[in-house]
């Protein structure tokens, strides 16, 4: 079988002594991150892309992989044990959760939670091969109309199941596509937007953007406010799961992991969309929904299954097509570019070692993300006893200096505070980063494949349409933005939002 | 002139306007080209003209329906952050990292309601011998721990 060959491969590269090393780096790191609010998998990633550079590209990648999915068991453990969701996909965690440890129940929570999260991670590991293969052959037939409508898809399913409002985050994108440019134009040798600055000749670096917008931004925006934060589970126990418990519990697991598989996959979608979306079918599809907030199992079980399997579906179209889905994958298309490899269809064939390797070692920290959580909870809550007046400069501190290794230039730095600025505008007037990051490292490749498509037509912007699956894609694009533009799909749109921010 | 009933949705329209013509303009110095062979203008192009229609739905937008109004700005600790962060980035180089270390710490760290000075000199120290515990010594990062005008005197 096809499926065992390529999982042997990846297998026998994620399980090299350096790489479950990396993958429990990673792991740890994200589970850290996960606990601590304030700072996202983004900005993480940003922040220790630099350090990755000494590494192997196998090495990095399954690191910083790591890193966005152990940061979905970290969010959970405080959102259960504090009512403070650490992630934003874990906020719905906190209703249930929550409930559930202030009936003392805290262990059962935490395990359920853990062990969803691994039986739906090794679902969508075995997902994320199966689908791998076909998905490629098939992008590798795409000319660049396709690839080029494919971007407009992507950024506009990005975009759409975004919350907020559409046409600013269509702005967004805009507005990152042209910070893409900025540069020398690979065809022409000109120097665009770069004003003669020496620096930007080479662009924008991707972890300026995503620190100044995610990290610094962020950081600036928490200091606004004053913190209140409560302790109120001191010692855990009874990670037994009762028979009951079970019961309850797995049809919820199984559910949350199908769910979640599926949404991780669509542009847009991952980790986030798919815990709340299995919070709501959870209660719907209960017999008694009067127990949900009062400390459901199924309440917890949903969404932790969920939003692994989302986490790691979501590797999907940026394995086999090369698109990035949501902010976390952009940064993973940065690592990539930064260690040489373009990422896309291609990948599978000319780097295979580090496409199974990367798919196998999700496994591989999973696993040991379970048997690792539960024993370092401890560990975990002692850490929120930091005040937040220590942790950010500590944090501002190493984002400097990761950024400034990056070319070990203190433009990189002052680059990065300008995004910051950028950033706290954006976040003042409502404007998501999320969507101009994804803009920002797809407008090159998007660039390219117009100039490409445009140059094959010579010069016919019809051959969009007349390739059917381009046009197929064009289509798809814009019935996506006509269901969110019609006003009663609207309409429940915003409730559905306002029901998560609930 | 209406009153702008959306002030965040107003703004940030105008905000997008003015990068789409900032785009448009500072691309003009750049060949356009024709649609089969592009110039280095032609994207940059396509974009602002973009930005700019998507700018005006936002501003239009603003204007015709309520929204909430744009949160304050808290100038001063986002200037002491992000200055701070500048001026590490800046001096690093000749001050060492143990020093500008300790500056960015207990410079930024005053940015909050609840700076504590003693604390964050002694946070400071303490994460100076991490940082040239980790990067210089762990990673071999080219950078100097203590001033240049020092050890080179």
């Amino acid at each position: 079988m096809d499926l065992l060959n390529h999982l042997a491969v990846g297998f026998g590269v994620a399980l090299t002594p350096t790489n479950v090393l990396y993958a429990l780096v990673g792991s740890l790191v994200g589970t850290l991150i996960g606990v601590l609010p304030g700072i996202g998998p983004v900005a993480t990633i940003a922040m220790l892309l630099p350090t990755t550079y000494a590494l192997s590209p196998v090495s990095a990648l399954v690191m910083l992989a790591a890193i966005y999915y152990g940061a979905q068991y970290g969010g959970s453990t405080t959102s259960i044990l504090l009512n403070m969701p650490g992630e934003t996909s874990s906020a719905v965690t906190c209703l249930d959760g929550y409930q559930m440890a202030r009936k003392g129940q805290a262990g059962a929570a935490l395990s359920i939670s853990a062990l969803g999260s691994f039986f739906a991670g090794t679902v969508a590991t075995i997902l994320v091969a199966t689908v791998a293969v076909p998905l490629s052959e098939l992008a590798l037939k795409f000319g660049p109309s396709e690839y080029f409508s494919l971007m407009v898809l992507g950024l506009i399913g990005a975009v759409v199941l975004a919350s907020g409002s559409l046409v600013k985050a269509i702005a967004m994108v805009v507005t990152g596509l042209l910070l893409g440019i900025v540069g020398t134009d690979v065809n022409s040798g000109t120097q665009r937007f770069a004003f003669g600055v020496p620096e930007l000749s080479d662009g924008i670096g991707v972890v300026s953007v995503a620190m100044g917008l995610f990290g610094f931004a962020e950081i600036i925006a928490n200091l606004e406010t004053t913190e209140v934060r409560e302790l109120v589970t001191s010692k855990v126990k009874g990670f037994w799961l009762t028979k009951e418990q079970i019961r309850a519990a797995w049809p919820a697991v199984l559910r949350g992991t199908g769910l979640g598989s599926v949404l991780g996959i669509l542009p847009g979608g991952g980790a986030m969309l798919s815990s709340f979306a299995s919070y709501s079918i959870e209660k719907k599809l209960s017999k008694d929904p009067s127990q949900f907030g009062k400390g459901a199992i199924q309440g917890v079980a949903g969404p932790e299954s969920a939003n692994n399997a989302g986490a790691q579906t979501s590797f999907i179209p940026l394995l086999t097509l090369g698109i990035p889905e949501n902010a976390v994958m952009a940064m993973m298309v940065g690592a990539m570019t930064i260690h040489n490899i373009q990422p896309g269809p291609q990948v599978m064939s000319s780097n295979p070692a580090l496409f199974w390797g990367l798919i196998a070692s999700m496994w591989v920290g999973n696993l040991m993300l379970v048997i690792l959580n539960l024993p370092l909870i401890g560990m975990w809550i002692k850490l929120l006893t930091v005040p937040y007046r220590v942790l950010y400069p500590a944090i501002l501190l190493f984002c400097a200096i990761g950024v400034y290794t990056i070319s070990n230039a203190s433009f990189d730095v002052s680059q990065t505070a300008f995004f910051g600025l950028v950033g706290i505008v954006f976040l003042k007037l409502g404007c998501e980063p999320a969507p101009l990051l994804l803009g920002f490292v797809l407008g090159p490749m998007m660039e390219e494949n117009l100039r490409r498509a445009l140059l094959l037509s010579r010069g016919d912007p019809t051959i969009f349409l007349t390739r059917p699956i381009s046009a197929g894609m064009l289509i798809a694009a814009v019935l996506l933005i006509l269901l969110i533009a019609l006003p009663n799909i609207r309409k429940r749109r915003e409730e559905a939002f306002a029901e998560e921010a609930g | 002139m209406e009153k702008i009933r959306n002030p965040k949705d107003f703004w940030a329209g105008i905000l997008f306007i003015c990068l789409g013509i900032a785009a448009i303009v500072l691309g003009s110095a750049y060949t356009l080209g024709t649609a089969a062979r592009m110039g280095p203008g032609y994207f940059p192009r396509i974009l602002g003209i973009l930005l700019i229609a998507l700018g005006s739905i936002v501003a239009l937008n603003g204007l015709r329906t309520d929204g909430p109004r744009i949160p304050r700005f808290h100038w001063k600790p986002t200037f002491i952050v992000l200055g701070t962060v500048v001026i590490f980035g800046n001096v690093v180089t000749y001050l060492g990292l143990a020093l500008s270390t300790v500056f960015l710490i207990v410079g930024a760290s005053s940015a909050s309601h609840e700076f504590r000075w003693k604390e964050s000199v002694v946070i400071g120290v303490l994460l100076a011998a991490l940082a040239v515990g980790v990067f210089i010594v762990g990673l071999h990062l080219q950078l100097p721990i203590w001033p240049v005008f020092i050890t080179a005197g």
